[in-house]
């Protein structure tokens, strides 16, 4: 187990190494923020002058050994847009986009896997074929296109929930800002939420149906029927058992999609939270903040891999038995 | 979950009945980008000083007429013996909202740190070799040698207190690009028609009224609260304004001006904006870089005369613009000194006249170049060059389009990269020495920067010069129109069209479109 997770840390380690190089690298070819910065009156001088002032001149392994060396001791550098730590910038970022993904998150694992089973289980029933061509929608329509659709239809011509931004917050454990215990933050909450989560939930949910229709055929199950269990303790006990573990790698791993992708959902309804930090600094070529967001999403994408991993070997017995073994 | 749900959807309807009804008062507005800073000398940025209009005061101002008129400067005007010193004379009684009144000596702080290195004021202000107080209510600015636009300059130059800045320590503008965070950067105390209630940066910017304003009785103030929020999304944008969250929008997209006019209760308002559109070819060196043609076309006057034949504005403003546009046939729009009707007509469409005068210049097979545009900085820019590239090929000339950011494009125009590029130009001035000194001028030392075209003329950088000298407005509205017509007369750039400006509001809010993109909302008046 021991070995098992050292191993694990030292690949997540390289793979955090190579993103950063990568990342860095890439980022130093897409424009000057030199530009940006000055006026349209400022003179090449000016612009020299700030370009040097911002290390931008020295060669690119030098810049990259000075960003990890700050990144390892927590420092991102100064956004060059909004003048501040890139470090402050994300932890006034982060709640707002956690709260949009775990919300999102949970009405896709809840609805997905209730769903799953409900078709899986109600295979014929028309309310089952409704769902299922329902989520083929949900599969191919792009998230601007849905987020513009439910802004359109529930807050412009229904005036139900708000179009944009965040509503009202209050401060958690003094550091925390959080929307979800508002009314006006709630009702911010609902159409992103759903945007961002209708993808996931479709997916889970044909999923966790599949999967329950494979396990539904195995022999076990027949047997279970044979010795005379009712139905609840063959579906839920024996059968949603055994179709959890690919579930439980497909919600790990898209949690991590969620807050990655949340970049869009963000920039629809005006979230204040690092997808829209980062669209904001592309758009502003605001290397630190670009490089350090590319890292923050790779470490989670990173420790959820982990994660996963280690629950695997909660939920499958078999697996520590061959590593034991 | 039903009963929550029906739970939200009465907290939503009741948020938005309480926005309408009991605060009738509460202007939300939005716009696309925010404000990067309250330091209201760091940054020489629009959406910027849009915000500080509203909480500091300048001595003069644009009003929206775009009039220079006295804000915190009741008369100003050059010193009979001495040309060069320009007197400020300052309105009395006037508070911070902190308190503190208002003197020569904030005049004079205000003016010393925006000339600081750290400002990016400080290139409008490089005319100026002291600023001094000549008494409690007068100012005065002495230039190297008369300066006869030095208030122009003024009007986005906001004006603090200076024993504010030395308590708080803020006594030197924000140091922008060593990300210094100072106390002015999230606080401010102007002497402003609002004062700020809370800023949350790229989220949200509340301010009310300054009861105490010296303009209380001049203005009609009617807004008493304003929230302004920016909204990056155009469809977003215009979905808060339909749905009653955001009063009033200042960029509304082109491709939704007509559906926001039928909207219920929704009005646009438009205006020229003080920005005009154009491209500018490489006409200095021996060949192109991205052709395979030998030689440059550019370098002679017939092949440019013949690509501003061969382009239809009038199409562009129709189906690119859908009619928000206004053709230009000068580089500057329409409200700035030296400008006339003549000068804006454009030389006829006519692609015949083209191939000809491409024949006679010795490209009757026409040639091939590369058009260098951005695709995120002004009004469909790339479907504009888009058009351009379809016309151009009509007589021959074959263009190879290259659309990038900003960020990539302004930096390769600034290295001198390009052969043929779009560029987009504003006047804050509103004087055309302010074009010639940036776009026309032979390009060496501080002159001519953005002068990427290699156009280099003796006399007109001689009249440019003279332009700064010359105090006598006759002589020197005479030494513009003389420029002018030798710079029209080489074609150094192509004129597309001038930007025009596009605010949705409900309809209730009366405010004209100013110009310069900056909503004054002391002026806002209710009509309900």
């Amino acid at each position: 187990m021991t070995a098992f997770i050292i191993r694990r840390l030292l690949q997540a380690l390289l793979v955090m190494a190579v993103v950063a190089l990568v990342a860095f690298s890439l980022f130093r070819y897409v424009g000057d923020p030199v530009h940006n910065m000055l006026g349209q009156e400022a003179t090449q001088q000016d612009r020299a002058e700030l370009r040097a002032a911002l290390g931008l001149d020295d060669p690119v392994p030098v810049q990259f050994l000075r960003f990890v060396g700050n990144a390892l001791q927590g420092d991102f550098g100064i956004s060059y847009r909004a003048a501040q730590p890139v470090s402050t910038l994300i932890a006034e970022r982060l709640p707002a986009t956690l709260e949009l993904a775990l919300t999102s998150a949970l009405f896709a694992v809840v609805l997905g896997i209730g769903l799953g089973i409900y078709t899986a289980l109600r295979r014929g029933g028309w309310l089952s074929r409704a769902v299922m061509t329902f989520s083929l929608i949900g599969i191919s329509l792009p998230t601007f296109l849905i987020g513009i659709v439910l802004i359109y239809v529930f807050s412009v011509e229904l005036g139900w929930f708000r179009a944009f931004g965040r509503g009202e917050t209050v401060l958690l454990w003094g550091w925390w800002e959080s929307a979800l215990l508002t009314p006006s933050g709630l009702a911010s909450l609902v159409l992103p939420a759903i945007t961002l989560g209708l993808f996931q939930l479709t997916l889970i949910m044909r999923l966790v149906r599949a999967e329950m229709l494979e396990v539904l055929r195995t022999d076990y199950i027949k047997f279970a029927r044979a010795r005379g269990l009712p139905d609840r303790v063959v579906h839920f006990g024996h059968a949603l058992r055994n179709t959890l573990v690919p579930v439980i790698t497909i919600i790990g791993l898209q949690t991590g999609t969620i807050i990655a992708f949340a970049i869009i959902t963000e920039t629809v309804f005006q979230w204040p939270g690092v997808g829209r930090l980062f669209i904001t600094a592309i758009r502003f070529v605001d290397i630190p903040v670009m490089s350090a967001y590319l890292v923050l999403i790779a470490f989670l994408f990173v420790a959820i891999n982990l994660i996963v991993d280690l629950l695997y070997y909660a939920v499958d017995p078999r697996l520590r038995v061959s590593d034991g073994g | 979950m039903a009963k929550s749900l029906s739970g939200l959807v009465v907290t939503g309807l009741a948020a938005c009945a309480f926005a309408t009804a009991a605060e009738a008062r509460t202007l939300h507005w939005a716009s696309a980008a925010d404000s990067l800073t309250l330091d209201p000398h760091s940054q020489n940025e629009r959406p910027t000083h849009r915000i500080s209009h509203q909480l500091y005061d300048t001595l003069v101002y644009r009003d929206l007429e775009l009039a220079l008129q006295p804000r915190l400067a009741t008369d100003w005007y050059p010193r009979e013996d001495d040309p060069s010193v320009w007197v400020f004379e300052l309105r009395e009684g006037v508070t911070f909202h902190e308190g503190q009144a208002l003197t020569a000596e904030d005049v004079v702080f205000s003016l010393e740190r925006a000339m600081h290195e750290n400002s990016d004021m400080r290139g409008l202000l490089t005319s100026i070799s002291e600023v001094r107080a000549a008494g409690d209510y007068t100012v005065e600015i002495v230039t190297d040698g008369p300066n006869p636009l030095l208030p122009n300059n003024l009007s986005n130059l906001f004006i603090m207190d200076s024993g504010w800045a030395a308590e708080h320590d803020v006594e030197t503008p924000q140091d922008f690009a060593s990300g210094e965070e100072s106390y002015a950067v999230r606080n401010a105390n102007g002497t402003g028609p609002f004062e700020l209630v809370s800023r949350e940066q790229d989220t949200r910017t509340e301010m009310v009224r300054n009861d105490d304003y010296w303009g209380r009785d001049q203005y009609p103030m009617e807004v008493s609260r304003q929230v302004f929020q920016p909204i990056e999304s155009s469809a977003t944008r215009v979905a808060a304004l339909l749905s009653g969250e955001i009063d009033m929008i200042l960029d509304a997209p082109v491709q939704d001006i007509a559906r926001l006019r039928e909207a219920e209760g929704i009005k646009v308002e438009q205006a020229p904006q003080n920005r005009t559109i154009f491209l500018g070819m490489h006409q200095g060196r021996e060949t192109l870089r991205n052709s395979e043609t030998d030689g440059n076309p550019f370098a002679d006057e017939r092949v440019r005369r013949a690509l501003y034949h061969a382009i239809n504005a009038e199409a562009i403003r129709r189906s690119v613009m859908r009619g928000n546009s206004q053709p230009a046939g000068i580089i500057m729009p329409p409200f700035v000194n030296g400008y006339t009707e003549a000068l804006d007509e454009r030389l006829p469409y006519d692609p015949e006249a083209a191939r000809e005068l491409l024949a006679d210049a010795g490209y009757p097979e026409g040639f091939d170049v590369t058009l260098h545009c951005p695709n995120d900085r002004y009004i469909n820019d790339e479907e504009i060059c888009e058009a351009v590239t379809g016309l151009l090929g009509r007589v021959g000339i074959d263009v190879n389009l290259v659309a990038q950011p900003k960020s990539v494009h302004f930096a390769e125009l600034q290295r001198g990269e390009y052969d043929f590029y779009m560029l987009g130009w504003g006047v804050p001035t509103l004087d055309s020495e302010y074009v010639f000194n940036y776009l026309l001028h032979t390009s060496e030392g501080n002159r001519g920067s953005w002068n990427f075209t290699g156009y280099s003329n003796e006399r007109v950088d001689e009249l440019i010069q003279a332009m700064g000298r010359e105090v006598n407005t006759e002589a020197r509205n005479g030494l513009i129109a003389e420029a002018w017509e030798i710079v029209q007369d080489d074609v150094v750039y192509l004129p597309l069209h001038h930007q025009v400006l596009s605010w949705a509001m409900r309809e209730e809010i009366q405010h004209p479109v100013q110009s310069e993109n900056n909503p004054y909302m002391h002026h806002v008046e209710f009509s309900d």
